[in-house]
């Protein structure tokens, strides 16, 4: 059975254990987690988390219907093929030999994105984009040498009618 | 007014209307225990803590109400946590209340500490580390409502000694409870439910399936309603038994791998299926693909994850059975049926030719047979008994010999299959129901592992039976052994028991003991006219097996009869 991509997104109280609850029944069911990603929203008593996951159609039913059933998630929903804006981070920090730093900052330029941290040897670039983008990026800057790379997962927001 | 955490408990589980407590002490507890000695709360004192879970999971199913349990820090808490999975897989309603160690302490691998919330997250409804004195109350108040309402199950509650021992300005506890994520659907939608009567009015060969949430919704009376007026044949889970009469000319037996030939044939046959309060375990569907394959499936269920998990449906419905069959009935009432009697003749028919090959036939000759055994008990109790069961064969045993009419009168644990269940919920079930004849089915090995609860029942004068069927086997993996292991028995022998008629005296009991069949009848009698507690040890035929049986992963018409 095919498997896809499928973004969720949930509301759910923001207290200790909570996200124990929510990894921990992916971890007994069987589900996978691409990336997790956490933090409180406006209202200090609600954090919003959003993972990555990939499932059958059926599998994806189960585990939505299994993560409302969880008394702290406040609300859920499947992003996915929805009208949503999808984001991600990185901090990628590539090797900058001297003969290698004007392809570096063309490519930064390019993607448009930023340099954070300059040393002898190396750049910190941060990036932001949609999934494909930090792919691109980060085939474009391999030949160079990745030292360090840390991504944030996705994040994302159902985009309100115009 | 100032009151300690303890106090504050005690006020609200009166308020809660907790009249038991299943539990054993040790010092995260003990002011907890100090503030229950001022209250008319009846404690039971255990002699292990699982036991004490089960006890309160027998007397929460014949009572109806919440179990309620307490127990001490670290091995008090982990020793629950069995009971909380069985009650967990069964969806029964209990509280279950641990002490823990003083906050400051938590994290610092304090004696007797350990994570038991974390450790029960995957096996409780939900459950809570009370973090301040101020929540407690609060706590308490969402514990209850969470394992009594929607799909009942185990809740836990982790209580620090210094939160038990604190005080703070106490007057009542809320009234309201605000939990904005969590509002169970009770009332299905009246569209889902045409749908059902229009498929019910077209099908020629209906069956019902009943579960255990038939009888967590208190629904048996609207089932029988709507199976006796539709001229539906009912077929249930081992969870499902005496939600519909076993007496009844539309009663099928049960379904599953070890279900009556009848009520799996007709599963396999039928055009429609009616599925209430199930979730499709693995011993009721066989091979899925397979189950019930000519039949559209109506899925009554209040849990949504239930729907659909294994066992694809035309009509999913969401909502409590009770209300589900009610609201069925009144549509019935307000249409026309078509003439019933005749529609129904030919399938009706069909099912009692497949009820005369008899498959749960056996013949008592020189040794007991432990179907005869529970077809005395069914005779002499005239299936009036509460019956609690172990695991294994006694369990299918008493599943397909004991015919049961009244929801609540079969107690059993299903889902995990917990050895040791039987004693201690028969313990459970004759508090909840002083005045009836609780008996606990069991075999050898089950009994020896709770078998420290006979002194529970003894101190407390529970005049609660245990039938043991001795077959001196680990008797349900024997017959897998012998039936797809090339009968190699490995450690399923007991060769060694105690002697349990010297071990039920040792205990201020009734032992007796009847090793010929023709001792059946004067053993059931004695023992469950007497006033004691009281172990029947009947020695039956070693090798027996439970027949029919399905192999693993068949389709459920594939069975081994005998
Ligand atoms: C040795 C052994 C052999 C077994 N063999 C068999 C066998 O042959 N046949 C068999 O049937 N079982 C057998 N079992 C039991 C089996 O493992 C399951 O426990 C059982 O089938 C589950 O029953 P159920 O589907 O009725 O679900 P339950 O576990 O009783 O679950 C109840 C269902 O009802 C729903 N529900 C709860 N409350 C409500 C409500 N108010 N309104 C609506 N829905 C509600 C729940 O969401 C859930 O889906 C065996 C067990 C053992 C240990
Ligand atoms: C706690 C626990 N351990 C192991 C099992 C596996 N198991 C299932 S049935 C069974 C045999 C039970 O033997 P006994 O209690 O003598 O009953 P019988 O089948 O002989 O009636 C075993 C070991 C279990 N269900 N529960």
């Amino acid at each position: 059975m095919d498997q896809t991509r499928h973004v969720l997104t949930m509301l759910v109280d923001n207290q200790p254990g909570v996200l124990a609850r929510v990894v921990g029944l992916f971890g007994a069911r069987g589900y996978n987690i691409e990336s997790l990603c956490v933090a409180e929203t406006i209202d200090s008593q609600v954090s919003r988390i959003t993972i990555v996951t990939r499932a059958t159609e059926a599998g994806m039913e189960q585990i939505v219907k299994q993560l409302r059933k969880l008394i702290n998630v406040i609300k859920l929903r499947d992003l996915t093929g929805s009208k949503a804006v999808q984001r991600e981070m990185a901090l990628i920090c590539v090797r900058a030999k001297p003969e290698y730093r004007a392809e570096v900052l063309r490519i930064v330029d390019i993607f448009r994105c930023k340099v954070v941290d300059v040393g002898l040897e190396h750049y910190i670039v941060e990036v932001t984009g949609d999934a494909a983008k930090l792919s691109a990026l980060i085939k474009l800057l391999m030949p160079m040498g990745i030292k360090k790379i840390a991504r944030t997962g996705t994040i994302a927001l159902f985009r309100e009618p115009k | 007014m100032e009151r300690s955490g303890a106090q504050i408990l005690m006020q609200i589980l009166k308020d809660e209307g907790v009249d038991t407590i299943f539990g054993y002490p040790g010092g995260a507890v003990i002011d907890i225990y100090d503030a229950l000695a001022k209250t008319d709360i009846r404690h039971i004192l255990v002699r292990h803590e699982q036991g004490a879970v089960h006890a309160a999971d027998g007397y929460a199913r014949a009572s109806q109400k919440v179990g309620v349990c307490l127990v001490t820090s670290g091995p008090g808490a982990t020793n629950t946590v069995t009971g909380i999975a069985s009650a967990y897989m069964d969806s029964i309603p209990l509280v279950v209340f641990t002490g823990q160690v003083p906050r400051p302490l938590i994290g610092n691998d304090a004696f007797q500490e350990v994570d038991i919330v974390g450790i029960t997250r995957p096996c409780t409804k939900h459950n809570y580390l009370v973090g301040n004195i101020e929540d407690l109350p609060r706590i308490i108040k969402e514990a209850f409502h969470i394992a009594r309402s929607g799909r009942p199950g185990p809740v836990l509650v982790d209580i620090p000694k210094d939160v038990g021992n604190n005080y703070m300005d106490f007057k009542r506890a809320p009234k309201k409870i605000h939990l904005r994520s969590y509002n169970p659907t009770y009332k299905p939608n009246i569209k889902q439910l045409k749908k059902v009567k229009d498929l019910i009015k077209k099908a020629q060969r209906p069956v019902i399936l009943a579960g255990g949430g038939v009888i967590l919704s208190n629904g048996s009376k609207e089932l029988t309603a709507f199976a006796r007026r539709t001229k539906i044949p009912v077929t249930s889970t081992l969870m499902g038994l005496g939600a519909f009469p076993g007496s009844d000319p539309l009663w099928l037996g049960m379904i599953g791998m070890h279900g009556t030939y009848r009520a799996n044939m007709s599963t396999g046959g039928c055009d429609l299926l009616i599925a209430i309060g199930v979730r499709f375990d693995d011993r009721v569907t066989g091979k899925t693909d397979a189950f019930a394959a000519q039949a559209d499936i109506v899925h009554i269920d209040i849990d949504p994850t239930s729907i659909r998990k294994n066992i694809q449906v035309a009509v999913p419905v969401v909502g409590d059975c009770r209300v589900a069959l009610e609201n069925l009935n009144s549509l019935l009432d307000k249409d026309d049926l078509p003439d019933l009697e005749d529609n129904r003749k030919e399938w009706l028919n069909l099912i009692a030719k497949w009820k005369s090959t008899n498959p749960l036939a056996y013949e008592q000759k020189d040794s007991i047979k432990p179907q005869y055994v529970i077809d005395k008990l069914f005779e002499i109790t005239k299936g009036q008994a509460i019956i609690t069961t172990e695991v294994g064969q006694n369990q299918m045993w008493a599943a397909q010999y004991y015919h049961f009419d009244h929801p609540n009168h079969f107690i059993t644990s299903g889902g995990l299959g917990c050895m040791g269940f039987g004693l201690p919920a028969a313990i459970g079930a004759q508090i909840a129901c002083p005045d009836k004849l609780v008996v606990d089915v069991a075999g050898d090995g089950s009994l020896q592992m709770n078998i420290q609860e006979m002194a529970t029942a003894v101190q407390y004068g529970l005049p609660v039976k245990v039938v043991l069927l001795n077959n001196c086997y680990l008797g349900m993996v024997r017959q897998w052994q012998e039936l797809f292991y090339d009968k190699r028995y490995s450690a399923t022998h007991m060769e060694h028991a105690p002697d349990f008629v010297k071990l039920a005296d040792a205990f201020g009991a009734l032992g007796l003991r009847a090793s010929k069949p023709e001792e059946v009848e004067t053993v059931l009698s004695e023992g469950l006219s007497s006033p004691q507690t009281a172990i029947m040890e009947f020695l039956v035929e070693q090798t027996e097996c439970v027949y029919p049986m399905v192999p693993a992963g068949s389709p459920i018409t594939e069975m081994l009869l005998v």
